[in-house]
């Protein structure tokens, strides 16, 4: 039988195949200090594809889109599983959507999006490397600019 | 077919090759032709939160001679902005009061997002250091106009190419035609990164100097910028970059430049070209402020539907 790193859960979402070095990142964004039910993290854990990868799992919680979308842009290579009774019952890749909505702060100062009540937007340039041009100001940012709100 | 009505003129990159090249035969159009009364009734809002001399005045000229009337204000000290007024509160109004809206503001994307809020077609005529597409118009129909082609000249952008958003909208535009780019500038001042990626996205050849020596002999085109000291948050860093380029005649000379190089500038200038310049067969920036007018109508005409 296959020995865990990370106990399992019994409902919830578990993050899996997070490039190691950006889990607590993908922690702080997912708020898990406010977390109630059980959060388990793991970092540095063998992984075939990645090396070392990171893992989170949150007990009670069921992931929005939303969410799902904040992860994409810190762990592109992230899979996020949704956890019913110990059973994955459903099972999906993060992929950064094509326009990126009330997330991402642009990162010119002078945008008109860091002014007032203005919701973000950035369109996707391209997914690798991580490229995205403000709908407002059309600076292009890369992933090293990301600042999430 | 390529339609602009009701269409917001926001940034060049909103805009392919054939769309570029039908505007500029409209503009042909509009300087062969009379079109007084084509927008007869229609109502042009010019918002000026900073100040403008050639593109404000341009539009309204624009805007009359086609027969239409103008509202707005070049200062928005006189405005409710001043009593704390959003951007948004503004132009929702302000849109029940006219037929499109020509805004030049300091931040950039403001023009985006004012087009975002309102249902009328809106012009951006500057947002900060980002975009100016309508000069671009003018500068494109100014270099086909003089050297009769847009297609594989040698042109190089002079001074400010940090925080002209001229030169940003014009190389954009011109990565259509095959261009070969030299962007020559202090080190502080160079092109911003993001810009010069897009650019080598799309195969520019493109060269970077601190000084048109070696360079001047064989362009064809130099398009010279003021370096603004309003886009300057610190004195001093503006002081090290003052009056660092004076083009002259006497230093074209100098530089051996070609007989049908061509001087373009969006003006207003300080002291970056000498008025020895004015009288020469280079210097063709007047002739460019003034072709603001028919480019201007073009817009206008094709924006509220009058000529296709």
């Amino acid at each position: 039988m296959k020995q865990l790193d990370v106990s399992a859960i019994k409902d919830g979402s578990v993050i899996d195949h997070i490039d190691s070095k950006s889990t607590l990142k993908v922690a702080e964004i997912l708020n898990i200090k406010d977390e109630e039910d059980v959060v388990l993290v793991g970092m540095n854990l063998s992984s075939k594809y990645l090396g070392k990868k990171g893992i989170i799992k949150i007990g009670g919680k069921i992931l929005d889109q939303k969410e799902v979308n904040k992860i994409a842009l810190i762990a592109p290579n992230a899979t996020v599983n949704i956890i019913k009774d110990y059973e994955v019952v459903k099972k999906f890749e993060v992929v950064v959507p094509e326009m990126i909505e009330g997330i991402v702060k642009c990162f010119n100062p002078n945008c008109v999006s860091n002014y007032g009540n203005v919701k973000t937007k950035q369109h996707l340039v391209s997914k690798n490397p991580l490229k995205l041009r403000c709908h407002y100001c059309e600076r292009v940012m890369g992933a090293n600019d990301i600042v999430l709100i | 077919m390529i339609g602009f009505k009701q269409r917001d003129i926001i940034s060049i990159l909103h805009f392919n090759k054939e769309e570029l090249l039908y505007l500029l035969d409209v503009t042909k159009r509009m300087e062969q032709a009379d079109y007084s009364n084509v927008l007869k009734g229609k109502v042009l809002a010019a918002l000026f939160f900073e100040p403008s001399t050639r593109t404000r005045l341009s539009f309204e000229t624009a805007m009359k001679r086609l027969g239409g009337m103008v509202v707005g204000f070049a200062d928005s000290g006189t405005t409710s902005i001043a009593k704390g007024e959003t951007l948004s509160d503004s132009v929702k109004t302000i849109e029940g009061y006219c037929d499109v809206i020509v805004l030049r503001h300091y931040r950039e994307g403001a023009a985006q997002l004012v087009a975002d809020i309102v249902d009328v077609p809106v012009i951006n005529a500057g947002d900060g250091s980002n975009q100016h597409p309508t000069q671009t118009f003018l500068d494109l129909y100014t270099i086909q106009k003089t050297k009769g082609t847009l297609e594989g000249l040698k042109i190089g952008f002079l001074g400010d190419l940090k925080y002209g958003r001229t030169v940003h909208s014009l190389a954009y535009a011109l990565a259509y035609f095959g261009t070969e780019m030299y962007f020559i500038s202090p080190p502080n001042l160079r092109m911003p990164k993001d810009y010069m990626e897009e650019l080598q996205s799309r195969h520019v050849v493109c060269h970077e100097a601190e000084s048109l020596q070696g360079i001047g002999n064989f362009l064809d085109v130099i398009y010279c910028t003021r370096i603004q000291e309003e886009r300057f948050a610190d004195p001093i860093e503006f002081e090290k970059v003052r009056g660092i380029y004076r083009l002259s005649k006497s230093m074209l000379d100098g530089l051996g430049v070609k007989d049908d190089l061509k001087i373009m500038h969006p003006l207003p200038r300080v002291d970056e070209m000498d008025e020895n310049l004015d009288g020469t067969n280079y210097a063709i920036y007047f002739e460019q402020a003034r072709n603001g007018v028919p480019v201007r109508k073009a817009i206008l005409a094709t924006v509220l539907g009058a000529i296709e």
